[in-house]
């Protein structure tokens, strides 16, 4: 199985790389247009702000790439606001893949500290992408965006208000958490999109 | 519900690990990937790796550690110690590394703040302050709380903040390694001044101490060493402890 992992200037593509050897995988990491079309999967990991992530794929020509693939793809954190339709994070249009918005945490109490950092519980969990995983296990977050809850929305997590953990529409999944720092729950999650 | 974080910290000499433990089922305890492994099972929800090593070629093998923590650990991990300018960010990044911690770098040439945030984003920042209270004011040191400069930890941690850290990990060199519990006073203030999250460390004795400064402190997460390495806490019953408490944390 060809696994592929965009790399792009979105940073902690190593780690991705890493949780992908230890489930077994040799991926290879590369922002190749052939390689990415020819892989059997393709995960869009990422950390950082989307309007630097869209120019970098935009400049690229990746963005006219990846919304062509037809198999299944995993965006990770960024990864998944990519696949929205815009972002309040430098008032970017993204790839538009899924109909969704993203915007910006707005905290109501001091206890609520942007970004959202650190291991919170999945809600609602549905579909091939949680296979094995309870209602209530806990996954990493870094974000201080956020995508609301969609009819895409296939697990929820609360903070500050109910959001979307991880979306879905056809073959393309996204996590906001991520799996490859998400300890055993995690690498399930990753485990079930290699199977998928 | 966003759980508090419990977080081990390493202190790294040479590649090996300085302070020993009683991690009797460890083949080599002084290795700081099969030490940080370990922890990653007891469900320690990150890790701090920090460089005390003085040497330069002490520094290569701390990033060569890096690499291996990265291959072997499935939690997220810090590492800081002798990072002066981006370039050391850029290094310990690409070996793996999910944060670095930036100390006295940060105090001397604050904008490093800005570069790092600017290049990486916040999240992988962390700045750590070492402070000491006398008659009330909190002074920030540099050089390991050895230097005291003129800057107060309030105003700094809120620079900071500014300037675009993704959290504060602050430690209290009153309370740092007295066993007695943490500065939740200044913890208190800190948190409620500031809205990224603060790592308390600094005090660490008991399972109440971690309790108090959740409830108290305010803290988002809690960072020891020693009664993690000794074994005088375990990380289970800790959590177990916290959760009877009331405490969210990640079981």
């Amino acid at each position: 199985m060809k696994i592929a992992v965009l790399q792009y200037n979105a940073g902690n593509t190593y780690s991705v790389v890493n949780a992908l050897c230890r489930l077994g995988v040799n991926p290879v990491l590369t922002d190749d247009i052939e390689l990415l079309g020819d892989a059997d999967k393709v995960i869009v990991p990422g950390q950082g702000a989307a309007s630097q992530a869209m120019q970098y794929l935009r400049d690229h020509r990746l963005d006219q790439l990846l919304v062509t693939l037809r198999q299944p793809v995993l965006g990770i954190c960024i990864g998944q606001q990519l696949f929205c339709q815009h972002s309040d994070e430098g008032n970017v249009d993204c790839l538009q893949l899924i109909d969704a918005p993203v915007h910006k945490f707005v905290p109501t109490h001091p206890d609520q500290k942007i970004p959202h950092m650190g291991w919170n519980s999945l809600h609602n969990v549905q579909g091939p992408l949680f296979d094995g995983i309870h209602e209530g296990d806990f996954v990493y977050f870094v974000h201080s965006y956020f995508v609301p809850q969609c009819p895409y929305t296939i697990a929820t997590c609360d903070y500050i208000h109910p959001f979307s953990a991880a979306l879905q529409k056809d073959n393309f999944y996204a996590t906001q958490f991520h799996p490859e720092k998400s300890g055993k729950v995690g690498e399930r999650i990753l485990k079930n999109f290699l199977d998928l | 519900m966003l759980a508090k974080r419990i977080i081990p910290c390493l202190d790294v000499k040479d590649g090996r690990t300085v302070k020993g433990t009683n991690f009797v089922q460890l083949h080599d305890a002084g290795d700081p990937v099969e030490l940080g492994y370990e922890y990653s099972q007891q469900g320690a929800d990150e890790l701090v790796f920090l460089d005390i090593t003085a040497s330069h070629e002490g520094r290569k093998t701390f990033g060569d550690m890096v690499e291996r923590v990265a291959r072997n650990l499935n939690i997220p991990f810090t590492v800081g110690g002798g990072i002066h300018e981006l370039s050391d960010v850029e290094r310990l990044l690409t070996a793996g590394a999910d944060k670095v911690s930036i100390n006295s770098a940060a105090l001397r040439h604050p904008e490093l703040i800005d570069e790092i945030t600017k290049r990486y984003g916040s999240q992988v920042c962390v700045v750590a302050i070492d402070a000491q209270e006398t008659n009330g004011d909190w002074t920030c040191y540099v050089n390991g709380g050895r230097i005291p400069t003129d800057r107060s930890l309030f105003e700094w941690a809120h620079e900071a903040q500014e300037r675009g850290a993704g959290e504060i990990l602050f430690t209290s060199m009153n309370h740092d390694g007295v066993k007695n519990g943490f500065a939740n006073e200044a913890l208190c203030h800190l948190s409620s001044a500031l809205s990224i999250p603060v790592i308390a460390s600094g005090g660490a004795g008991t399972m109440e101490h971690f309790r108090d400064t959740f409830t108290q402190g305010h803290s988002s997460a809690a960072l020891a060493a020693s009664v993690f390495h000794y074994g005088e806490i375990r990380i289970p019953d800790l959590k177990h402890y916290l959760t009877k408490e009331g405490i969210c944390v990640r079981l």
